[in-house]
């Protein structure tokens, strides 16, 4: 252990320190000043992103004996995970009070969970990755339960509780066969004892498969999300908002990690099982998400749906050739900062118009909620409609660009069939996304919606950033391949 | 002094997994689905084990110790979810826990 271990950690330490300073001094902040915390929370975000100035510049810190490294890959996702997490300190601020839900906890339960995800960008070691998850996971339980004392929270923690523990047993049974078959967790020395058929290939195999299993719950992908709609629905929304960007990058931080260091020697065998889940999760999540009236649900199956994209990133990842391989890390990448951006604004435009005050008949989460919304807010409405096209990949929006990306890996990886699936369940997801817009600007209506300016400003900033970035995706990109130079070797 | 070679364990560790994961999908009682996950990681930590044994490292034990350390941390998260949900129903049978349509 040497000083410039701790570097590498630095901003972990920050929040970590932080979040456990915080819990004490919430404490001090009287019931109905909780507003005191969110700020403090924000502080200490912004603290952890200064964190990284430790970091050499361009550079690689691999440190713990190879247990963590601090690269651009793990800088780009930290970035991104410290970025939806003050989104959504912005989006509790008056989500929290109005649905009668503000306690300190909320806050600091929500730095606990980035400090798990920042982790599992940074792991390199199987049993961080371990760790990392359930740093993610158990704060999360927590907070899809926050709403406890109405039913449908306490279910959709309970559920998520018992389907995420299931999966990081799987998770941990597939790491402790690929330790069986390599003699190490370490993703470079896995790698060093994979290279060139490992004697145990049946036990490699077998762990493999145990941990794209239990990553592939975390992320949503099918057969594994069945637990997807339930919870997101029942989680009070800015924890979902959070939930639904968080976790899922989370998840694939350390599944894209995973598979493109330590096992591209299996290409050949994972490339294709990733391919089909990929196909299985595009067509189930838009088919699914036609069907729902709730618009919690519709975007619960769409975030399903978009895993199944990214996957196809993983799937490319899969190619002979580094430079392939870096491409196609680098446009998942991409592709989960236009997703984070998107859906955060779209689940501001659900709690705008979400109704939390109980007594009412309406919850307005129904989709016909929306009618009237063009004429009542228009600048709401029109970043709503801004969020639906981005989700659908239309241009110029940054989710389009996302697309466009991930489509051209998948072609170079020679996946042509899968970027056609790609293209037809996005032609297929217009008709659910453009139905709410539709619902927006041409029927009546007298939609009840809120306006402060902290929601206000989130949904300008995500607005913002997915039409800027759809004309201008060039410096967003640039971060993205930067961030996974000389990532497969 | 012969040993007991590491496939009977894993053989064994791979029946409990089996009936971890039998236990989460076929019994309906949350508590007994908690138990049933707990099995399984337990079954990982056998191989984990068995496997250090024979490499003859220390790293495969202390790993183990992450796991129940896990594993305890998720035991209090899960009573008390478990608890708040019996409070309320009076049941923690799972099928009884279905507000939300699946």
């Amino acid at each position: 252990m040497t000083p410039t271990d701790f570097n590498a950690i630095l901003p972990i330490l920050v929040l970590a320190g932080y979040g456990c300073v915080l819990l004490l001094v919430d404490l001090l902040v009287p019931e109905h000043r909780k507003r005191i915390t969110a700020w403090l929370a924000l502080l200490g975000l912004a603290a952890a992103a200064l964190g990284h100035v430790a970091w050499p510049a361009g550079g690689r810190l691999v440190a713990f004996g190879g247990m963590l490294v601090a690269d651009g890959y793990a800088l780009f996702f930290n970035l991104l995970f410290l970025g939806s997490a003050a989104l959504t300190v912005l989006l509790a601020f008056n989500y929290l009070p109005r649905t009668g839900l503000e306690r300190g906890e909320f806050y600091v339960l929500l730095l606990f969970t980035v400090l798990g995800m920042m982790l599992m960008g940074q792991a390199a070691d199987l049993i961080v990755v371990f760790l990392a998850l359930e740093l993610l996971s158990i704060p999360l339980y927590i907070l899809s339960g926050l709403a406890r004392s109405r039913p449908s929270s306490e279910e959709a923690a309970l559920k998520y509780f018992l389907l995420g523990a299931f999966s990081s047993a799987f998770l941990v049974y597939g790491i402790a066969l690929v330790y069986g078959a390599t003699g190490s967790t370490n993703l470079e020395l896995v790698l060093a004892a994979a290279n060139g058929g490992n004697p145990r290939l049946a036990l490699l195999l077998a762990g493999v498969g145990l941990v794209l299993v239990g990553l592939g719950f975390k992320v949503a992908a099918v057969p594994f999300h069945m637990w997807t709609p339930d919870v997101y629905d029942g989680a009070p929304s800015v924890v979902t908002a959070f939930m639904s960007v968080g976790a899922k990058a989370g998840g694939f931080a350390a599944l894209l990690r995973i598979f493109v260091v330590a096992f591209p020697d299996l290409a050949g065998q994972w490339g294709f099982v990733a391919a089909v889940i990929a196909a299985l999760t595009m067509i189930l999540g838009n088919f699914a998400a036609i069907a729902q009236s709730n618009i919690k649900r519709m975007l619960a199956y769409s975030s399903i749906a978009h895993a199944g994209y990214i996957l196809m990133g993983l799937a490319a990842a899969s190619a002979a050739g580094a430079s392939l391989r870096e491409f196609a890390v680098g446009a998942a990448l991409f592709y989960l900062a236009a997703y984070t951006v998107t859906n955060l604004g779209a689940w501001a435009v659900v709690m705008a118009v979400e109704r939390a005050d109980s007594g009412t008949a309406s919850t307005g989460l129904n989709l016909s909620d929306y009618a009237g919304l063009g004429w009542r807010r228009p600048g709401l409405a029109l970043a709503m409609a801004l969020f639906m096209l981005s989700l659908t990949g239309v241009p110029p929006t940054i989710g389009f660009v996302g697309k466009f990306y991930v489509f051209r890996a998948a072609l170079d990886a020679g996946y042509l069939w899968l970027a056609l699936i790609g293209v037809l369940t996005s032609l297929a997801s217009a008709y659910y996304y453009l139905r709410i817009v539709i619902i927006m600007y041409m029927q009546e209506g007298q939609p009840v919606t809120v306006s402060r300016p902290a929601l206000n400003f989130a949904v300008a900033v995500t607005a913002l950033a997915t039409f800027l970035f759809g004309i201008l995706p060039g410096p967003l990109m640039s971060a993205a391949t930067n961030a996974v130079m000389g990532f497969a070797r | 002094m012969q040993s007991v070679p590491t496939v009977y364990y894993v053989a064994l560790s791979a029946i409990l997994f089996t009936l971890g994961v039998l236990g989460v999908l076929l019994r309906r009682n949350a508590l007994i689905i908690f138990m049933s996950i707990e099995l399984m990681l337990n079954s990982a930590n056998l191989v984990f084990v068995a496997f250090a044994r024979e490499f003859g490292q220390q790293a495969g034990q202390v790993f183990v110790f992450f796991v129940m350390t896990v594993a305890a941390a998720e035991v209090a998260v899960g009573l008390a979810l478990i608890v708040t949900i019996f409070r309320a129903k009076r049941s923690i049978n799972v099928d009884d826990i279905n507000q939300l349509k699946g």
